[in-house]
């Protein structure tokens, strides 16, 4: 038996309340059971499917494939305006598809482990970030059409337009949790927050410049209408994101750079990552202060 | 002996909410009916409990002896008052563990042992032990949701008895339990108490509180109604009239430990 290795706590411990933790930065303390949460949570996905995780790979393709007939082989859209079209709104969908599955799922992740929670004591705020981590995850084959594609189009990767990918993810990323940690909450305390998540998803996807390129925004609504457009901080991801893989893949990266993105692409992204992760931390107090009715409520 | 669970003036309170919608709401409001009612489920309680102490908890139906548990195992804080403890504490809280019932039994033993602090290396090396406390079988690897409660109860004590807890919580945990398992669960709880750790049992039934604990805290509607002694507990709650029948159909083990 075990009893020679049984652990005891020191004599000397302090005595501590029993429920308190420290969030987020508790959360990456306990890299082993936010493993097993991602992986089990990503086990019930493709639960009772015969494909299993081929599907995550398949669905990205076909919608792929679908955008490319439809829009560069049928209607020929923006040939001249918008080069490479199906890659432009298919680098926005990858981003936009992070965002939205951290967000609706972060939402959902309280609720959905209830019988964890009214039980057991834990960091909560385990279970949005691992929702995040499943989407980033999900990501991952996207991201390989994604580069397919590119690459059979012509592009090559570029130091500045990595560094411009990763700068949209970490500000997608921050904000995704930000958002999932204070609706999983706020749908606890009344599930209305889960269909106000979803109306808000749905308007996620026309409000950044993916479908229409960012050139349509200042020529409908002019500079100061740009100007606010790029207040949402997705559009400033979905942007990078871009300057990541589209611009690239058209036959003169820089002059599609110059005509399609702001010229202060850089410094908002910087300013919006400072303030989705100001957002990140705000929602990590509002977090704190709500979770202790949680168990009850569920 | 030192000091594990200190419990001072510890109140939690519910709020019972009759109506849901902002419709319904009106419509209480409207006709002058009350829509939630707030109650104490555990109220103005205080004790400590010394290292390697075993305390039977004891009381009727609804009396809070869940709520307190939540309360000493940190899955609720109280509203008013404090519970502090010392060290890890497992257990099983109310009937059935928690578990994700989408998932296998053996994913839901890594999680649970995860979740109540075992780091993966620890989870391997007690896998085997574990497994074969549970005593599932080929059922180990099917869905939980299509387990008994007893079945539950079985894989939900297994992982926590096998963590090298300093406080060990057993909330009416065995009371679906078969009788085989019952009295395996019972010696394994008087093996870890024998070893110093610190025990929480509820139980209705009076000869397994005196085979087991040292001590009664009885819970009148959320007061702590008695704390004190096995025999004196057991006669404040006038279990020990009917006790006989029960010590002879039962030797100990009683009718739902
Ligand atoms: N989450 C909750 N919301 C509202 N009332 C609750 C909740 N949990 C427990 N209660 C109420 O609190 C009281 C005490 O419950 P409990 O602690 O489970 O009692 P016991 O375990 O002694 O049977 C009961 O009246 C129960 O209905
Ligand atoms: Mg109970």
């Amino acid at each position: 038996m075990g009893d020679l290795t049984r652990h005891r706590a020191r004599d000397d411990a302090p005595m501590v309340s029993p429920s308190s933790t420290t969030g987020l930065v508790e959360v990456f303390r306990r890299r082993h059971l936010l493993g097993l949460l991602v992986r089990t949570t990503m086990k019930s996905r493709y639960q009772g499917t015969l494909l299993g995780w081929a599907w995550s790979y398949l669905q990205p393709a076909v919608r792929f494939c679908l955008f490319y007939f439809l829009f560069q082989v049928m209607i020929g859209r923006g040939a001249e305006t918008t080069p490479n079209f199906a890659i432009h709104l298919f680098a926005g969908m990858v981003i936009i598809h992070f965002f939205t599955e951290t967000f609706n799922g972060g939402t959902q992740s309280l609720v959905a482990n209830r019988s964890l929670i009214i039980k057991l004591a834990m960091p909560k705020e385990l279970f949005p970030v691992a929702r995040m981590l499943v989407a980033l995850w999900h990501t991952g084959p996207m991201m390989v059409i994604l580069v397919i594609a590119c690459v059979a189009t012509g592009w090559r990767p570029d130091m500045v337009g990595l560094g411009a990918g990763l700068l949209g993810f970490a500000v997608t990323m921050s904000l995704g949790l930000a958002v999932g940690l204070t609706f999983a909450v706020a749908n606890v305390y009344f599930r209305d927050f889960g269909k106000v998540a979803q109306t808000l998803t749905q308007f996620v996807t026309f409000s950044v410049p993916m479908m229409y390129p960012y050139t349509l925004v200042a020529e409908r609504f002019g500079e100061t209408g740009a100007h606010y457009y790029l207040f949402n901080p997705m559009a400033e991801a979905v942007l990078l994101i871009q300057r990541c893989f589209w611009t690239g893949s058209t036959d003169d990266p820089a002059a599609t750079a110059a005509a399609h993105l702001p010229d202060d692409l850089w410094s908002r992204g910087f300013v919006m990552l400072g303030a989705t992760l100001l957002l990140l931390l705000l929602a990590q107090l509002l977090f704190a202060r709500l979770e202790k009715g949680v168990p009850e409520r569920l | 002996m030192s000091t594990v669970i200190s419990v001072e003036h510890a109140t939690k309170s519910f709020t019972m909410h009759y109506h849901r919608s902002l419709k319904q709401i009106a419509l209480a409001k409207a006709r002058g009916r009350q829509t939630s009612d707030t109650f104490n489920a555990v109220e103005d309680v205080s004790f400590t409990v010394g290292q390697g102490e075993s305390v039977g908890l004891m009381g009727l139906n609804g009396s809070g002896k869940s709520t307190l548990l939540k309360l000493i195992s940190g899955v609720m804080q109280p509203d008013s008052g404090s519970v502090l403890t010392r060290g890890r504490i497992a257990g099983l809280i109310a009937t059935g563990a928690g578990f994700d019932l989408q998932l296998s039994g053996r994913d839901n033993l890594w999680l649970n042992a995860a979740i109540l602090g075992m780091s993966r290396a620890e989870t391997a090396r007690k896998l085997d032990e574990i497994v074969e406390f549970a005593d599932l079988g080929k059922f180990l690897d099917t869905p939980v949701t299509y387990y008994s409660s007893g079945m539950k109860a079985r894989l939900g004590f297994a992982v926590a008895i096998h963590v090298d807890a300093d406080i060990f919580i057993a909330d009416e945990a065995l009371a679906v339990g078969d009788r085989p398992f019952k009295r395996k669960c019972k010696q394994k709880m008087e093996e870890i108490v024998a070893q110093g750790t610190t025990m929480f049992y509820v139980s209705h039934a009076p000869g397994s509180v005196r085979k087991l604990c040292n001590r009664v805290l009885v819970l009148e509607q959320g007061r702590l109604g008695f704390d004190g002694g096995v025999e004196e507990g057991i006669h404040y709650l006038h279990y020990d009239d009917d006790d006989e029948d029960t010590q002879t159909a039962d030797d100990g083990l009683g009718v739902d430990i």
